[in-house]
């Protein structure tokens, strides 16, 4: 298969991760078409045989720390029809609501825990190739997924009081 | 408490499913034994399927057309293929240059004819540039000048055209036959471009202004000092004479002691 098929294949897994850091359906479209430019002018960079899917992640994460704050960022509060468009495949208010608190809550982490969260636990890739796309070492990973995961949980609190759902109501 | 029997690793790679069947029912069992642990990484798994429940489905989007591999390669291909273009105007301005260098005074006469038509090349390669218009910016104006007149070996400063509605942009160092050249860019409220192309025409001997036309463009183009100049614009005659006049008088209110 040719490098540029191979490529084609990751394209669903670089948007729902796009998708996850920019929520916004274009903006996230916008990061991965300027990542595959980049992969495909840049494909002598690549070395034969290396993880390619993991250089494509690499490329698409640093391109989104370049450009979170200006090219990417999403509005500071996404109106309610970006919301619904975000969601529809869920099948009631109750899983939105659900669905709305795990984004929100994913935005109150730390950039090192979301990423971190997201490369392993949404994409599965080891803690080695994590720690590679993120340039950072291995145990890095691991503690940023502990500590992230467990905030992320005492935000998500199920048993405890819906704090996020009284965010979500005072918004709208 | 009994410490856990299994790392936080282990842990972590069971919240994922990454552990063998046989290490999954051992961690399964001691959760079952374990309220409090129990509450903590199922909790931790709970929130990665909702992850997945939320953004799986993007997976099954048809991909828009935008983001197909052909097409990104298509539209970078062109992208190239201008810059390419742009380039190839400058070779041939260079190597058109190269020829007529090596020469005698004939040559020179013929290299200084040449001006107004490299000044225009130049002109249109850069004036259209919407991100480098320039290598060094007005703001810069001290560096740029005391920069260029030095890689052109002759003091020169930049006119000011504010009276004919032109501001200084910056500027870039250019290469021709005879050596380095300099432009300078200028824009209006408009956003009308002007640039001045300065270079070396030791041999050339003083002359007058002359006025040449191509394809839209106006340059207007004399030889001073040792100096040739070119102005070029896409303006009317009167007011392109009006701004190289000024350019004139500026430039030789600098030479001339």
């Amino acid at each position: 298969m040719s490098v540029t098929r191979e490529i084609e294949t990751h394209i669903p897994s670089l948007r729902r991760f796009a998708r996850a850091l920019c929520h916004d359906v274009h903006l996230a479209d916008d990061l991965v078409q300027d990542t595959l430019e980049r992969a495909l002018t840049r494909l002598f960079q690549w070395r034969r045989g290396s993880n390619l899917r993991a250089w494509l992640f690499t490329i698409l994460r640093n391109q989104f720390l370049n450009g979170r704050r200006t090219r990417y960022a999403p509005p500071t509060t996404l109106a309610a029809e970006q919301w619904d468009a975000l969601l529809t495949h869920l099948p009631d208010q109750t899983a939105r609501l659900e669905a709305m608190d795990l984004m929100r809550a994913l935005d109150r982490l730390t950039e090192e825990q979301r990423e971190t969260i997201l490369l392993v636990g949404l994409e599965g890739f080891s803690y080695d190739e994590a720690a590679r796309i993120l340039d950072v070492p291995q145990g890095t990973v691991m503690s940023r997924l502990s500590r992230g995961r467990e905030a992320l949980r005492q935000l998500m609190d199920r048993n405890g009081p819906p704090k996020l759902r009284e965010v979500s109501s005072n918004d709208s | 408490m009994t410490p856990d029997p299994f790392s936080e690793a282990e842990l972590q790679a069971w919240v994922d499913g990454r552990l063998t069947p046989d290490q999954t029912r051992a961690v399964e069992q001691w959760l079952d034994a374990n309220p409090d642990a129990a509450k903590r990484w199922r909790g931790y798994r709970q929130d990665a399927a909702a992850l997945n429940h939320l953004f799986d489905p993007v997976l099954a989007e048809p991909l828009p057309r935008r983001l197909h591999p052909d097409v990104i390669r298509a539209r970078s291909w062109q992208r190239q293929a201008l810059r390419a273009a742009a380039a190839i105007v400058l070779i041939a301005v260079g190597a058109a240059g190269g020829w007529l260098a090596h020469g005698d005074r004939m040559d020179r006469q013929i290299a200084a004819r040449s001006l107004p038509a490299d000044a225009v090349a130049a002109h249109r390669v850069f004036v259209s540039e919407v991100r480098h218009p320039v290598e060094v910016t007005a703001d810069q104006e001290g560096h740029l000048v005391a920069w260029l007149s030095k890689r052109l070996g002759k003091s020169i400063r930049a006119p000011r055209l504010t009276d004919q509605g032109f501001e200084l942009m910056g500027g870039r160092l250019l290469s021709a036959a005879e050596g380095p050249a300099a432009q300078l860019m200028y824009q209006n409220a408009e956003g009308r471009r002007l640039t001045l192309y300065v270079r070396d025409a030791a041999d050339g001997g003083d002359t007058a202004f002359r006025i040449e036309k191509e394809g839209g463009v106006s340059a207007f183009y004399w030889i001073d000092q040792g100096l040739g100049y070119a102005l070029i614009g896409d303006l009317d005659r009167d007011r392109l004479l009006a701004a190289a006049n000024k350019v004139y008088r500026d430039l030789s209110d600098v030479r001339r002691p």
